[in-house]
């Protein structure tokens, strides 16, 4: 990007322009998107196509070591694989689903209590802001010392209560709903801004007029409001299962390699992590990766498609 | 924010509201305004109280974290500041993380600010799928080739790797930010330019950009923060010399035992600079979290 400098005293106009410069001017509109679509091309195609490649061999140990060609023989193994991936895929699903359900349903009541002018809401804004860009590994470290089963404050409040101390994090069982309950803490704000900025663009005038004809609060919300607010919502349900999907630093920040001792919060991306860097199973992590793949684009896709369908 | 239009003194009346009063009622009104304040104050000690936590946690000694009796009431120590610090090369971590956000971020603004601007001027909606695939993809699926690769050319460890694998993470967020930027610009102000002679490069140089300015701030903000945040490529992609902040956290976790107080010292040093940048940028923030939400 060639911005001008202030010895140039005057623009170049049309009149004085070079050959290059007409050139340039004509074809400005790849000139302009070919820099970026060239350098995200190169880092995702090649990649693609070497995992596509490497799913394909036996390679493991060093990604400089020789391969042979095994044909689908990964992919046979992954998906006949219960003990480690399928359970991945079910935890994947289960704390995309859960994360989202809470987080949409939690954050749009956020939204609406947020939504009408009041006093201190610059102080709620600044509540809401800091989770968001609170370092994951960070947050996760944090939520680890909170929910620690015998020193954590999660359990000292409980005591508070008389409620029995829980394992937490350190539980085979409760592990995941802990990571989940992180995610939540941690992404709801998202959810509650994107709302927030869809619902003060609404008009006032259908809220107003729905009230005139008698429309109780529930009704308005549900046939007046939340209509309107439709691609809004769309839009935060994208955003949040996109990166609820890949969810990997709170996870691997809590519960480490393989997802603690019992895989217990062993996602689909934590999974692949595990085969590629700490198992060095190149082949087989390349399956995996290609399956995930495939998962998110087909969700991407059936997710776009309504979208587009609704609208 | 739309906000501001509704008169301060108008009594508001929330459609969330769970009431049997049906017109501005008095006194169902100040039901709501008692259990919106009550409601409110639960919502911000929630998301502030774990931070204070995290604070607090990292200027207690490891014993005091250890004293349920010493939860609120404890003597500050900065210790563990002083540890973190002084014994692990800290500052370079910090050095580290900021020049690759920094980096990562201008770079990406140098080549995303162009592309989202012919995007929008010429609508080129398959091109801009190109670029937001890269917010899609699992970063993972592509993290075995790019060390395949880079190790290949002996580039892991370097900081050219680890600012490109960041790129890959903020040009997305700066196309997306700046093609509903340049969305909402008229057109007629460049087309204006042209009148009077400049060419369009020289429109978009002269005009489009010195306007877009807050954009820019949006998409560069947020960029940064993901950057400064960004915790897996940098995991695989750093070596000891390029290690960032988030990565570093971890050397204060052993298989043996967690040293909290250093721990929280540690992760306090990555999280409390983001915030306070975060703070003073509120509104770029929210502008760039909800760019393109509302159509």
């Amino acid at each position: 990007m060639t911005v001008s400098s202030k010895s140039e005293a005057r623009p170049r106009t049309v009149a004085q322009s070079s050959a290059f410069s007409n050139w340039a001017n004509k074809h400005r509109k790849w000139l302009f998107a070919s820099p970026a679509m060239i350098f995200v091309g190169l880092l995702i195609v090649f990649p693609l196509v070497w995992t596509l490649y490497l799913s394909l061999t036996d390679s493991r140990g060093s990604v400089r070591a020789p391969s042979d060609f095994i044909g689908f023989g990964n992919y046979l193994t992954v998906l006949s694989d219960f003990d480690r991936f399928w359970p991945a895929v079910g935890r994947t699903a289960y704390f995309t689903v859960t994360a989202l359900v809470v987080e949409m349903v939690v954050g749009m009541m956020i939204a609406l209590l947020l939504w009408r002018p009041f006093r201190g809401e610059k102080w709620v804004r600044v509540a809401i802001l800091l989770p968001l860009v609170a370092t994951p590994v960070a947050v996760g470290m944090m939520w680890k010392l909170i929910f620690d089963p015998n020193m954590g404050f999660a359990n000292q409040m409980l005591g508070w209560f008389g409620i029995p101390a829980q394992p937490w994090l350190s539980g085979q069982a409760t592990a995941l709903p802990t990571t989940i309950f992180m995610d939540i803490w941690q992404w709801t704000p998202m959810v509650v801004l994107i709302l927030l900025a869809g619902l003060t663009s609404l008009p006032e005038e259908t809220d107003e007029a729905a009230r005139v004809d008698g429309a109780n609060a529930w009704q308005r919300f549900f046939f007046v409001t939340l209509p309107l607010l439709k691609t809004t919502v769309i839009v935060a349900v994208l955003l949040r299962s996109i990166d609820a999907l890949k969810t990997f630093d709170i996870l691997y920040a809590t519960k480490g390699k393989g997802g603690g001792s019992f895989h217990e919060v062993e996602t689909l991306n934590v999974y692949a992590y595990g085969l590629s860097f700490d198992y060095n199973e190149y082949g087989l992590s390349s399956a995996v990766l290609i399956i995930f793949f495939l998962i998110i684009i087909g969700f991407m896709w059936i997710l776009t498609r309504r979208r587009k369908g609704n609208n | 924010m739309a906000h501001s239009v509704i008169p301060q003194g108008k009594s508001v009346v929330t459609p969330a509201r769970l009431s049997n009063a049906k017109r501005k009622k008095p006194r169902g009104v100040r039901a709501y305004t008692a259990f919106r304040v009550a409601a409110l104050i639960v919502i911000v000690l929630a998301l502030l109280a774990p931070l204070g936590w995290l604070v607090a946690s990292s200027l207690k000694t490891n014993v005091d974290i250890y004293d349920p009796t010493k939860t609120i009431f404890f003597t500050p120590t900065l210790e563990n500041y002083v540890n973190v610090l002084t014994r692990n090369n800290y500052f370079v971590y910090i050095f580290n993380s900021f020049w690759v956000a920094l980096v990562s971020t201008v770079l990406s603004l140098v080549l995303g600010v162009p592309a989202a601007y012919a995007m929008s001027r010429f609508t080129m909606h398959r091109s801009a799928l190109v670029v937001l695939m890269a917010r899609v993809i699992p970063g993972i699926s592509l993290l075995v080739p790019w060390y395949y690769v880079f190790s290949n050319l002996r580039m892991v460890g370097g900081f050219s790797v680890l600012i490109m694998s960041h790129m890959f993470v903020a040009l997305p967020l700066v196309v997306y930010i700046m093609i509903s930027y340049f969305d909402s610009m008229p057109l007629e102000l460049e087309e204006s330019a042209q009148v009077d002679g400049l060419t369009p490069i020289g429109a978009f140089q002269r005009i489009t950009l010195p306007l877009s300015v807050g954009g820019m701030a949006t998409a560069g903000i947020l960029s940064f923060i993901f950057s400064w945040n960004n915790f897996m490529f940098a995991l695989v992609l750093s070596g000891a010399k390029t290690k960032t902040l988030p990565v570093a956290i971890f050397d204060f976790v052993s298989y043996a035992s967690i040293d909290w107080g250093g721990l929280m010292a540690a992760a306090t040093v990555v999280t409390v600079p983001i915030m306070v940048i975060a703070l003073f940028t509120q509104k770029y923030i929210v502008s760039g979290m909800t760019a393109g939400a509302i159509k």
